[in-house]
């Protein structure tokens, strides 16, 4: 088996669950990785500051796509302060492979527009 | 297999000269390095390699300042270098100036030439097929000083249009013509000696982008007409941190100074400064002067397997590669779709496979290509793609390199698990 594109990544690239747009919704962010073009945005309805639902939508690489999709099952139900302290290694064990320095900002590009959504910081997620 | 690439099949190497670059002794996860990422940067034969370090070690010192025996020997490697450099891509009859790549050298001219002539009511086209180095000096230009950016466009085989370019010039505002030899994502070999007449004959000056050029195809600068062109050493078999700009006198004389500082000036009062001959006028500080002993040899390297060779040698493996690419399911070739009217490189996308993925998953086959914008997103929005990958070949490269290329996508599109689909289209 493939190390960083397995099965399950292949899955969520092919067949990424809360892809879309999501009206109305009380939140959203898009971002881009400047490197290689890859777009994600997000739409986030809140809830008792919680994400009530959120759909992601944008283009990319299996990576990042599989990334925003893995964690959208994740951040659904979670409460808006949780989900704007969510770092990096939040996402990166979710994904379970191992992410080379060049792939990193692919991993991390869904987090990023969420996080923007819900707080305004627009940094990487550290 | 197609027949050019049977034909060279039975050779099998090209050009013969892979063992003149040390880095395909390198292997990557066992593999042998199957480079086609030469658009990017070329690799470096042992000549351009041994040459940077004779002068380190032999003949290191500052120019245009000793008047020791070491600084003369400096001097004479540096300027003898300018000379050897200027012959090869025939600018003759131009100044020759050294920059550290076609970035600076298109920004030496957007603000020495631009500042200086450009304003309201006044206007510089571009095209669509442009690097992001030759469409961002003018935006910046045109915007400081209320001047028009209009672009040629690019039409689906690639092509600029001549009738599009005469519909331009006849407005009578058009004061420079900048624009691509061969560009670095479509590979579309531009007229060049047509379109400088035509901007000649409007009164407008013209800018050629040459950094994919002058690797592949013999260039002339003088026969080509341009009134500005600029390459890069890197792409060139040379090294980085070194670019050429070739520029006609009269113009060059008239424009002020680009950066100022040491070397450039004739003299230096405390209030105000007077400059330097041509070509040192343009070029302030300590300039490349390794890095112009490298790529003077690397373009007597390229002068010696002959111009002509090379682009016939790039052509064939374009052949193979254009041929191979539309027998793989689902890839799309962008470009023109003739080989001779193209560089040696190909743009193509992957049905089902983003180009990061297919460029990972090539890279741990050991083949090298690149993934993504290409610096021209201009370019990728009017063809409707985010991205491409690209594959281009440089004059080690071999009929293998390409196989390897294809083997490894029809691998990576296994992996993906994509079925043959879709029907290929003849890029």
């Amino acid at each position: 088996m493939d190390d960083l594109y397995r099965d399950y990544i292949l899955d969520h690239y092919k067949h990424p669950r809360n892809f879309g747009e999501l009206e109305p919704h009380d939140l959203e962010a898009f971002e881009h990785n400047p490197l290689c073009g890859d777009e994600l945005g997000v739409h986030i309805r809140v809830e008792d500051d919680r994400i009530a639902d959120l759909r992601f939508h944008g283009h990319g690489c299996a990576i990042s796509q599989a990334a925003a999709s893995i964690s959208s099952e994740e951040l659904k139900g979670m409460q808006l302060s949780e989900a704007g302290q969510l770092g990096a290694d939040w996402l990166l064990e979710l994904l379970g492979i191992p992410i080379s320095a060049t792939r990193r900002k692919c991993a991390l590009l869904g987090l990023k527009a969420v996080r923007g959504a819900v707080t305004g910081d627009d940094a990487w997620p550290a | 297999m197609p027949p050019a690439a049977e034909q060279h099949g039975a050779i099998g190497h090209g050009l013969g000269v892979r063992d003149d670059f040390p880095i395909f002794k390198r292997e990557f996860a066992g593999r042998p390095l199957a480079y086609l990422d030469s658009s990017s940067t070329s690799q470096k034969p042992q000549v351009v390699i041994d040459a940077q370090a004779d002068h380190l070690r032999e003949h290191n010192a500052n120019v245009h300042r000793g008047v020791y025996a070491l600084a003369q020997e400096a001097d004479a490697a540096f300027e003898g270098a300018r000379g050897r450099i200027a012959a090869f891509t025939g600018a003759g009859s131009r100044v020759t100036l050294f920059t550290k790549n076609v970035t600076e050298a298109i920004n030496l001219v957007a603000y020495s030439w631009g500042r200086s002539t450009v304003g309201p009511g006044d206007a510089v086209l571009i095209t669509q097929m442009e690097h992001h180095a030759n469409i961002v000096p003018w935006q910046v230009l045109c915007r400081e000083r209320g001047a028009d950016l209009r672009y040629l466009e690019v039409d689906e085989q690639g092509q600029l249009s001549l009738a599009q370019l005469d519909r331009e010039l006849a407005r009578g505002d058009v004061r420079m013509v900048a624009f691509t030899h061969v560009s670095n994502v479509l590979g579309t070999i531009n007229p060049v000696a047509e379109i400088t007449l035509r901007a000649r004959e409007a009164g407008a000056l013209t800018l050629v982008d040459g950094a994919q050029a002058v690797p592949q195809m013999p260039v002339d600068v003088d026969a080509l007409g341009a009134d500005f062109y600029a390459w890069t050493g890197h792409k060139a078999l040379g090294p980085t941190g070194i670019g050429v700009l070739h520029g006609r006198r009269e113009i060059l004389e008239q424009m002020p100074p680009f950066l100022t500082g040491g070397d450039m000036i004739a003299s230096v009062d405390l209030q105000e400064s007077t400059w330097n001959e041509l070509p040192w006028k343009f070029e302030a500080g300590t300039p490349p002067i390794a890095e112009a002993v490298g790529l003077a040899t690397a373009v007597e390297y390229l002068d010696a397997l002959g111009m002509e060779r090379v682009r016939e040698h790039e052509l064939e493996l374009t052949v193979q590669l254009l041929e191979g690419l539309a027998q793989v399911p689902g890839v799309r070739v962008v470009g023109p779709p003739a080989a001779q009217d193209r560089g040696g490189l190909a743009s193509f996308t992957v049905d089902g496979i983003h180009p990061h993925d297919v460029a990972e998953l090539l890279g741990r086959e050991g083949v090298c290509i690149r993934a993504g914008h290409h610096c021209a997103q201009p370019l990728m929005r009017c063809l409707g793609v985010k991205a491409t990958a690209r594959a281009s070949v440089g004059v080690y490269s071999e009929t293998r390199d390409v196989q390897a290329l294809l083997d490894a996508l029809h691998g990576a599109r296994e992996l993906f698990a994509l079925e043959g689909a879709s029907p290929a289209r003849a890029g």
